[in-house]
């Protein structure tokens, strides 16, 4: 049984998504940019970010087979200051 | 070797990556990003760090810390800062790795949060299990010889000696130590925190470090522009100090200039002089 929408906790806030929605969707629409199946920008420049799903890293050449599923953490995580 | 070549020469080899600056600059205690910018290009560092956080879209202009490290050419060393175990230092050091598309991570596992200072049990754990996944592993560590040795063991590419905590600017606690570590090591030392002003980083290089990592000192000073710069001289100074032998210490004065013709006579010979040898030489 599918569900209309996903319900995720999205770097600990609460979101909700299309049912079928995949990691590479989810991403690009965080992002605000458009994204290849592999992962990297349509643009070709780097994006810089990393996805965790229920703590575990999910590679960028993933994101486009991984759908997301109710209930489940994703974190997407970038570079910022630090020493 | 001469200071003119130095600059060539001189650069240091980590995972057959040749840096050409021995100062690695840390982007943390700015938030300014142009001013991060002009202290980083100051500095001449070619290798900065990086935390790894949640991603929150860039309010104004859309510049990226990620952007400005590409724009100017400048490798990622991306931390594990505010992991207290090394199961927290795993996936942060896999996302850093993703991420920023580098196997290089600087690993910092802390203790608690007064001191900022390594967990050594869970850091020599982390080394191991982050060695094991591939991961080229700088490690941050207490100045104790003896675990920046098992460091090394257990497959370290670096290890990170802390001159004093992180961001208190006391410089080099124990020098002793960090000269101990630097001696023995035959993986790359880095002199990290601690650093408060140019002059420790130049005696971190001349105990024998191969690079020193400091961010506070230059982000937060005054002038970070100036301070960068200073720190750029000061290492480049500190390593050729090191390479050039120092003279011994000694008690009393040796004069520089010849005693022999002097103008006005006196009588030299019932004058005790200094140099007694063996005092305070190293």
């Amino acid at each position: 049984m599918t569900t209309a929408t996903l319900a995720l906790q999205v770097n600990g806030e609460a979101r909700t998504f299309p049912a079928g929605t995949t990691v590479l969707d989810a991403v690009g629409t965080l992002l605000g940019r458009e994204l290849r199946p592999d992962g990297r920008a349509a643009d070709g420049g780097s994006l810089g970010v990393a996805v965790a799903l229920d703590e575990v890293v999910v590679p960028r050449s993933r994101w486009a087979g991984t759908a997301l599923t109710d209930g489940q953490q994703l974190e997407i995580v970038t570079a910022v200051q630090g020493g | 070797m001469s200071a003119d070549t130095l600059a060539t020469t001189d650069a240091l080899v980590i995972d057959g990556v040749a840096l050409d600056s021995r100062l690695i600059m840390g982007t943390g205690g700015l938030t300014d990003l142009a001013m991060l910018e002009r202290a980083l290009v100051a500095s001449g560092t070619s290798l900065t760090t990086v935390a790894v956080r949640r991603y929150a879209p860039t309010p104004g202009s859309g510049d990226s810390l990620y952007g400005l490290l590409r724009r100017n050419g400048i490798r990622i060393l991306p931390n594990t800062a505010g992991c207290y175990t090394a199961r927290d230092a795993l996936l942060t050091a896999e996302l850093g790795r993703e991420a920023l598309e580098t196997d290089w991570v600087k690993l910092e596992v802390i203790a608690d949060e007064d001191t900022l200072l390594p967990d050594g049990i869970e850091l020599v754990d982390a080394t191991e299990q982050l060695v094991a996944r591939g991961f080229k592993v700088f490690a941050y560590t207490t100045d104790d010889p003896a675990l920046a040795h098992r460091l090394e063991d257990v497959g370290a590419t670096a290890v990170m000696p802390l001159g004093a905590p992180i961001g208190t600017g006391l410089g080099i606690l124990n020098p002793h130590n960090i000269e101990l570590i630097a001696s023995r090591a035959s993986v790359p030392v880095v002199l990290d925190a601690g650093i408060g002003t140019a002059s420790e980083a130049a005696l971190a290089m001349e105990l024998g470090c191969d690079a020193v990592l400091l961010a506070s000192a230059v982000t937060r000073a005054q002038d970070p522009v100036a301070m960068a710069a200073a720190m750029k001289h000061a290492v480049v100074a500190g390593r050729l100090a090191a390479g050039a032998g120092r003279i011994p210490r000694r008690r009393h004065a040796v004069a520089s200039s010849p005693m022999a013709g002097r103008i006005a006579a006196v009588e030299a010979a019932s004058i005790p002089r200094g140099d007694w040898p063996g005092v305070g030489d190293r």
